[in-house]
């Protein structure tokens, strides 16, 4: 499983890094799946009370009305009817490749297993309510579909007569069905809205919007393919002709041809199943959850940027508890904390200047304190020589740089680099513990944990709070998103860092500074 | 002024999309029968005769009943399976018994069957057996039809109607 996953994630980061290149880490339309799917549902929503205006329940008057609605509507109706279908595939397209992106990052585990388990319905739901929309047209396809499915119905053993007999002839099959058929397609959608808004719920920050750009492109290829390739219905229906031949529409109807092969109640039991793993896959080994943030009341002031910054709304702030003056302190929810310390990196008390290193600070992850974070640095930087020595913090869900530890480079890594005080940059470079300091992580724009890098560059930049004190030398600071698959590039930057350290020390010496001593370490 | 590789890339990217809904979305198509070939179904619930007569409760077992759920007929619910059989110019197309449904198998038995057939004419014998005969059948019908390529031929069954009935 672990090795499919890394195969998979390694996949997906050489296919994005094509798709950074071509639309940039801010429009890359795999980190913007879920948005996109959003996006995608509310395109089929408007078309569809579009078309439902139009649409006439009958046996025979829903394939004329949608006939009407394609050809002397098709202006209007008949592109309406064709986002629907398109946005409708765009949409399975979208979840299924969220799903599985998701799966491959290992993004379903610890706290996230609520969107995880929450997600898995909404298959059902968006196949179901497909499924529904075809019945609707009432062409050789929906006969097809209609009788397969009750035929699959049938083959459960609770119902006693069989709902496939409705379809054996025109004059059995009432306009009721086709009623039904209007009910389910309007409730499965409105029913899947509810569970969409359960499902991001424990997101701090939902991305429920594509980026402008993003989603007038994506529109735009709808709108286009609309008009080049308009949806069609198939010839209408006919009970007493067997259709033979259908086209199917592949994004929603791809167990159809199984049916032929194999008995309904094995399908039923492998959709159940792979339900039931899937739903209980954030719970499958290896599950190890790391300890959650504590706080430590001693050292908080209540100042609710942890709460702010918290990706996955796992801090709340709660009146004071501890009799001091001020008003809130924060509370951690364990069931929604992923250990990736980003409200460390937001605590203005998690600093490596302190005296008292035993002090801890307002909010830490027991696995990762501060003091271990200062003394892991220290370490790192014991043994380096020369003009460019370099501390690379990284995180642990990118790529490993502890490979590149050597005599002018120290590594430390941390569950995500949202997690850096950014005072350990100005704690390196005023303690001369190294000349530059080198932040890595996930690839822009798709952090693991959401937020780390966003809040971590606009700290740099002095956007957020703790900002990086302006007295810092910025010119000493290098960043890099490498993901996994960005050695390369990786290497690359490092390099030219490197070579940028080495230019600003002979800077220094031509300016008559004695690099031997801007090299010795401060008392730390 | 967005940069060229990224519009050329957009568009390329959006048309690979697009290119995979267009033809996904109904193609390619799928051949569930033989177009070649007409369909019969048999289809149809019947209720078989009980396993077993009621009969009438002595003096002595209504008796021994609780007050509250004295009745003069014990009539068990179980009915007997039913067995179907369909022969096409002279061949065995289907020859089963078709158990009774419910946890107490009191229900109808309940037959859905499709057996692609060549087109052209043919002479069918439906036989159906539902009572506890062990030779011969109840019910027992012949019908001379002509079948098109991918016509659909129905045999459906309602006692009511005296047997088996075609569409």
């Amino acid at each position: 499983m672990l090795a499919l996953k890394r195969i998979l994630r390694t996949g997906f980061e050489y296919v994005e890094d094509w798709f950074d290149i071509v639309f940039g880490a801010k429009w890359n339309p795999f980190y913007q799946l879920g948005a996109l799917g959003w996006f995608y549902y509310w395109i089929v929503v408007i078309s569809g009370i579009y078309l439902y205006i139009f649409f006439d329940t009958g046996v025979t008057q829903a394939y004329k009305s949608l006939e009407y609605l394609t050809h002397e509507q098709w202006y209007a109706g008949g592109i309406m009817r064709s986002l629907h279908r398109y946005a409708s595939d765009a949409l399975v397209v979208m979840m299924m490749v969220h799903l599985l992106r998701e799966f491959a990052m290992d993004r379903f585990r610890s706290s996230r297993w609520f969107a995880w388990f929450t997600g898995v319905p909404m298959l059902w739901l968006v196949f179901t309510a497909g499924i529904s929309g075809y019945w609707m047209v009432w062409d050789q396809l929906a006969q097809y579909i209609a009788i397969a499915t009750a035929e699959l119905f049938d083959s459960l053993p609770f119902f006693g007569e069989s709902i496939a007999r409705n379809f054996l002839s025109d004059e059995k099959l009432s306009g009721r069905f086709f009623t039904l058929m209007v009910f389910m397609h309007i409730a499965l959608p409105l029913f899947l809205l509810f569970i969409m808004w359960i499902h991001i719920q424990r997101h701090a920050s939902p991305k429920v919007n594509p980026p402008k750009g993003l989603a007038i492109g994506t529109f735009s290829m709808l709108l286009i393919l609309s008009f080049i390739k308009p949806a069609q219905s198939q010839p209408p229906a006919d009970l007493n002709i067997v259709p033979a031949t259908v086209n199917l529409d592949w994004f929603y109807m791809p167990l159809y041809p199984v049916l032929n092969d194999v008995s309904g109640i094995t399908v039923w039991i492998a959709l159940v199943g792979a339900t039931a793993l899937l739903m209980m896959m954030p719970w499958m080994p290896p599950g190890k959850r790391a300890p959650v943030a504590v706080i430590n009341l001693d050292n908080c002031n209540g100042c609710s940027r942890c709460a702010v910054d918290c990706p996955f709304s796992a801090i709340s702030m709660e009146p004071r508890s501890d009799g001091k003056v001020y008003k809130q302190e924060p509370v951690v929810d364990a069931s929604h904390c992923p250990s990736c310390g980003i409200c460390v990196g937001s605590c203005p008390t998690a600093t490596p200047f302190k005296r008292r290193i035993e002090q801890s600070a307002g909010i830490e992850l027991p696995t990762d304190a501060i003091k271990e974070l200062k003394e892991k640095t220290i370490k790192a930087s014991d043994n380096l020589t020369g003009n460019s020595r370099i501390i690379v913090y990284g995180c642990q869900h990118s790529m490993d740089p502890a490979e590149i530890v050597d005599t002018e480079l120290g590594v430390v890594t941390m569950p995500c680099i949202g997690m850096l005080p950014l005072t350990f940059i100005d704690f390196i470079l005023s303690k001369k513990l190294a000349d530059g300091v080198f932040l890595t992580g996930c690839r822009d724009g798709d952090c693991y944990f959401r937020q780390g890098i966003k809040w971590t560059e606009e700290r740099i930049v002095g956007e957020r709070d703790p900002r990086l004190r302006k007295g810092v030398m910025k010119e000493r600071l290098g960043t890099y998103w490498a993901g996994l698959t960005r050695r390369e590039e990786f290497f690359k930057e490092l390099t030219a860092f490197h070579m940028h350290l080495n230019k600003l020390a002979s800077v220094q010496t031509e300016n008559g500074d004695n690099s031997t001593e801007s090299s010795e370490k401060v008392d730390a | 002024m967005p940069k060229i590789r990224y519009i050329l890339g957009q568009i390329g990217a959006f048309t690979l999309f697009a290119l995979g809904l267009a033809y996904f979305s109904n193609s390619p198509s799928y051949t569930y029968h033989d177009p070649e070939m007409a369909l019969i179904m048999v289809s149809f619930s019947h209720a078989s005769k009980h396993v077993k007569e009621c009969r009438r409760f002595t003096p002595e077992e209504i008796a021994a009943m609780a007050p509250n759920m004295r009745r003069p007929m014990d009539c068990p619910r179980e009915r007997l399976p039913v067995h179907v059989e369909v022969i096409m110019d002279g061949n065995i197309l289907l020859s089963k018994s078709y158990n009774p449904t419910g946890l107490s198998k009191d229900g109808s038995a309940s037959v859905y069957e499709s057996i692609p057939v060549k087109p052209g004419q043919h002479q069918i014998v439906a036989k159906l057996r539902d009572s506890h005969r062990q030779d011969g059948f109840d019910y027992e019908s012949n019908v001379s039809f002509s079948l098109n390529p991918r016509e659909l031929f129905v045999i459906d069954f309602r006692e009511e109607l005296g047997g088996f009935y075609y569409q």
